[in-house]
């Protein structure tokens, strides 16, 4: 993960030092140090899982189905076709993380440039608000439904519908975040030294809001997980026979009595993925808080 | 107050008029010929004119939407395709399922998130704050129709203690009904209990640490007195409008849950609607949503101005 | 000075004072470490008397305030003793603390805006204390709250008593709160900064209604203030803090006309005096900056800001001594105080 190597500009000379004592706090955090931990393993499976994963995830095996788990050669078990669990919960996770990532980079392409906007320039605000409001008029289960409607189900549909229901918050915390630094003396004394709006944006506004949107990307990233395994446990994303823990899940319900691990582990999975994102976002957004060094 | 108001009832019908633009321009997006979509099982050319000409689909797009909102206003969404029902009387059926399985979840998810937030934010550093920021932390990570699926499994098809699925409206079997929907109620409401006690108890905490509480404490009330008086009905406004911005999400896991316990609701008209590329079913749940999303949020305001004076009585001199 | 007269008698009639505060000292604990914000600090107010207490921001002296009454957040550490007509309330019971907040001990604090509850009227929130303290009924509470709002001057009490702190203006609220204050008679009135938010024709309203309270009902006001403009318009007696520590005490017309410590010196000519400098002289200011309050017991917590600073005050605490003529009953801590008279005494106090 990344996460960690974004820089963190901060008003003044205590910039650097900043930085370091965010890092320090972190590593002083047991939740956030087991969270990293648990998302670096899963994004380095994820990555690999296409050569690592034991089994072609749709090799089907009628001789072996239902197989529970600690089978020789199937670590968690098979599904009704014989299928290999654990090689399509690996792959299955690599699904979720491209889907969650992607609906997050989405929102932020979209929402923090709008947010800016919307903070900065008083004009624009009135109109983004409105735009916002709209947004969240369409929650994304629906959203996803008149997109698959429209253009059929598909990951990218899920990713898309996942991400535009996610502007309206980013754009949010974006806003006020930039009403802060507006106010501040910093950006105030370069507004009066003569530098474009545009400047001001880049070099002042947006460097100092990356903390917020740090913290915005971890709460994000997880609600985007949830929502890829519903969308694909109903048939809105990713489409069967992918692996996707959604469908897994989907699937398994229909012989869930017969082999409950099939319809145990994929959701143990995903709520391990989304877990470990909220306990590292909570981490984050107290070690970036900085009251906390106040008593 | 009157301007306050009156400001959001402008912003409200505003959004709701774009969303009804975006409906219609879906609608327009559509692969294929609408006729067709409209057509249902009679696709003879003629019949195909037929349906042109009712929906005005040989008009300038203006005056289609002006047609559309003037049909939609008298509740006339077109027929389902497939089953050839008007989706008006399907809605009539669907929505009350609907609305009494969010309703139950959000009372449960109310009581449980802010009682757990208030201990959380009372018992700060003690045990009882690690095990509701814990359970909160799971219940926000949950995938809630996994959990769905594992009270199906565990609680009523092993133990038997609730039906796995199914339905009994209200008026015909009161208790039947609650045995019906209170596990799938209970399900929808974990992800909501989750953030209202987040929010409660960060709400609660700045209520707690604010200088009029400070004052409530140097006129020597009771700390019950002061935490009921002086710091959670200030923090109940924070809920309130929480409650107004989750309804997206509530309604989305309404159509989920609805799916896995079988409830014969809303969601599970949507979902059935886009396998049956069902597309008008499928405008007017998105119409539909959009409106009540706009509306409760209105409501919402209205409340919002009720609990907190500053909004009630803007504008009067002080 | 009558006044001074008056505190010096009363002090004297009743021998113990209503408040009685001895090596007071607080510490919290942080992320950082233990900071030591109150360092043995003692204090007594005799009854009727007014006290201004002064210093800088993060001096202290709002930390000693909150001690009186328990009212610090758990992460506090208070040692020492706060007796109330010989009550220890240090350490004391959280129910016995919740009988002398409010009735015995009242408070009033700088942010009138953010010191009363937004959703309920000001009635309610004056009645409250009415209803705990005095077991009023609800209705007895309101009429008592109109006669408070009448008392502290606020004009058509009988409507103001329906309005929500928004409705009013600064100055009003913190009549409110003063209302809110004395609704029980207590005994020690603690003000904090209580005209620091307010404007200056707005403050002398409320020096005023202070004066009042203890000219007519003989309230024991201790007035906490980093405006020496405030302590010489109110108060009896002075008492400055520094870093944590009392480091001189006066009655007010001695201490504006001689003040022993340098830190005092330093204040008192960094403020502007009416008619004396008349735009032409500059404001002198201290140099360097109040120092992070950790514990030092073996130094003056000045020395490093003081002129006349030497090795004896960086190795010996000064204690608190009487200085000048004993009559005055003039305190100070320090081992070099200034020599003679800063101004010649003037008319200082109301």
């Amino acid at each position: 993960m990344t996460v960690l190597s974004v820089p963190m500009a901060e008003a003044g000379p205590a910039g650097i030092s900043r930085r370091t004592r965010v890092l320090r706090r972190l590593r002083r955090n047991p939740l956030a140090v087991v969270s990293f931990v648990v998302l670096a393993l899963a994004a380095v499976v994820a990555l690999l899982s296409p050569w690592i994963a034991p089994h072609d995830v749709q090799q089907t095996d009628f001789a072996h189905t239902f197989s529970p788990p600690g089978t020789p050669g199937h670590l968690l078990g098979t599904d009704d076709l014989g299928r290999d669990v654990l090689s399509r919960i690996m792959l299955g996770a690599r699904a979720s993380l491209l889907v969650a990532l992607l609906a997050v980079a989405t929102s932020l392409i979209i929402g923090v440039p709008l947010g800016l906007a919307a903070g900065y320039f008083r004009s624009w605000d009135a109109v983004i608000s409105r735009f916002t409001d709209l947004l969240l008029a369409f929650p994304f289960l629906i959203m996803a439904v008149g997109l698959a409607a429209i253009r059929g189900a598909s990951l990218t549909n899920a990713a898309v519908a996942i991400g535009i229901a996610q502007i309206p918050g980013v754009i949010r915390v974006v806003r006020s975040d930039t009403l802060r630094l507006k106010a501040l003396d910093f950006v105030a004394a370069a507004v009066v030294d003569g530098a474009s709006d545009l400047w001001v944006l880049a070099k002042h506004v947006l460097p100092n809001a990356t903390s917020v949107i740090l913290v915005q990307a971890t709460v994000a990233i997880p609600a985007a997980i949830l929502g890829e395994a519903v969308l694909s446990f109903l048939g809105l994303g990713i489409q069967p026979p992918a692996p996707s823990l959604g469908t897994m899940l989907a699937s398994a319900q229909q012989f869930a009595a017969r082999a409950p691990w099939a319809a145990v582990l994929p959701g143990v999975v995903i709520m391990g993925l989304a877990l470990a994102f909220n306990v590292f976002g909570d981490a984050l957004r107290d070690a970036l808080d900085p009251k906390g060094d106040r008593r | 107050m009157a301007r306050y108001l009156l400001t959001r009832a402008w912003h409200s019908a505003l959004t709701l008029l774009l969303s009804t633009v975006v409906v219609f321009l879906g609608v327009r997006a559509l692969p294929g010929d609408p006729a067709l979509a409209l057509a249902g099982e009679d696709r003879s050319p003629e019949a195909l004119e037929a349906i042109r000409h009712h929906y005005g689909l040989d008009q300038p797009l203006p005056i289609q939407f002006a047609q559309y909102v003037g049909r939609v206003a008298q509740g006339d969404f077109g027929v389902s395709i497939r089953t050839g029902i008007p989706v008006s009387s399907m809605l009539t059926t669907a929505l009350p399922v609907t609305v009494e399985l969010s309703l139950l979840a959000i009372l449960l998810a109310a009581a449980l998130g802010v009682g757990a937030g208030v201990l959380a934010a009372v018992r700060r550093g003690r045990p009882a704050e690690w095990l509701a920021n814990g359970l909160a932390l799971v219940g926000l990570s949950v995938p809630h129709f996994w959990l769905g699926l594992l009270a199906i499994l565990y609680l009523s098809v092993a133990a038997g203690l609730f039906p796995a699925s199914g339905f009994v409206p209200l008026l015909q079997d009161p208790a039947g009904n609650l045995h019906h929907i209170v596990l799938p109620a209970v399900i929808l409401g974990t992800g909501l209990a989750a953030i209202i006690m987040r929010q409660t108890r960060s709400a609660m905490l700045e209520a707690l640490s604010s200088d009029h509480v400070r004052t409530a404490k140097a006129k020597g009330l009771r700390p019950r007195a002061v935490i009921t008086r002086h710091a959670l009905r200030n923090s109940l406004i924070v809920v309130v409008t929480i409650v107004g911005l989750q309804l997206g999400g509530l309604i989305s896991g309404a159509v989920v849950t609805e799916q896995i316990f079988g409830l014969p609701g809303f969601g599970k008209m949507t979902i059935d609607a886009v396998f049956q590329r069902d597309y008008p079913v499928i405008q007017a749940v998105v119409l539909l949503t959009a409106t009540a999303y706009i509306v409760i949020n209105f409501l919402v305001d209205l409340l919002y101005s009720v609990i907190d004076p500053r909004i009630r009585v803007t504008g009067e001199p002080a | 000075m009558t006044t001074v007269e008056r505190a010096a008698a009363s002090s004297a009639a009743v021998g113990t004072p209503v408040l009685d505060v001895r090596d007071l000292s607080v510490s919290f604990t942080t992320e950082g470490g233990t900071v030591s914000a109150v360092d043995r600090v003692n204090l007594d107010l005799a009854s009727g008397e007014i006290v201004g207490m002064v210093g800088e921001s993060g001096c202290g002296k709002s930390v000693t305030a909150m001690s009186i009454a328990g009212l610090l957040p758990d992460s506090a550490r208070v040692s020492g003793s706060v007796r109330l007509e010989g009550t220890e309330l240090v350490g004391a019971r959280e129910s016995v603390l919740r009988r002398v907040r409010g009735k015995e001990i009242a408070y009033i604090f700088q942010e009138p805006m953010t010191s009363l509850n937004p959703v309920l009227t000001v009635g309610r929130q004056i009645g409250e204390v009415l209803q705990v303290h005095e077991r009023m009924s609800k209705r007895a509470a309101r009429a008592r709250a109109v006669e408070l709002l009448s008392l502290v001057g606020i004009p058509s009490a009988a409507k103001r008593v329906d309005n929500y702190p928004h409705q009013l203006s600064g100055g009003m609220r913190q009549r409110v709160m003063i209302a809110m204050a004395v609704a029980c008679g207590p005994k020690v009135l603690v003000a904090d900064e209580p005209t620091t938010a307010l404007d200056v024709t707005v403050q002398a309203g409320i020096l005023q209604v202070l004066r009042d309270l203890r000219d007519r009902l003989g309230t024991t006001i201790l007035v906490i203030t980093h405006d020496l403009g405030v302590i010489a318009d109110i108060a009896d007696r002075v008492v400055v803090m520094y870093a944590g520590r009392v480091v001189e005490q006066a009655p007010v017309t001695d201490l504006f006309a001689h003040p022993y410590h340098r830190y005092t010196a330093g204040l008192l000519a960094a403020s502007p005096t009416p008619g004396k400098h008349a735009g032409t002289e500059r404001l002198q200011e201290i140099p360097g900056l109040v120092p992070v309050l950790s514990i030092q017991p073996d130094a003056c917590t000045f020395a490093d800001r003081c002129p006349a600073a030497d090795a004896r005050c960086r190795e010996a605490a000064p204690p608190l001594e009487a200085v000048g003529t004993a009559v005055t009953d003039h305190l100070a801590a320090c081992w070099h105080p200034c020599p003679a008279p800063r101004t010649q005494p003037q008319e200082t106090t109301a």
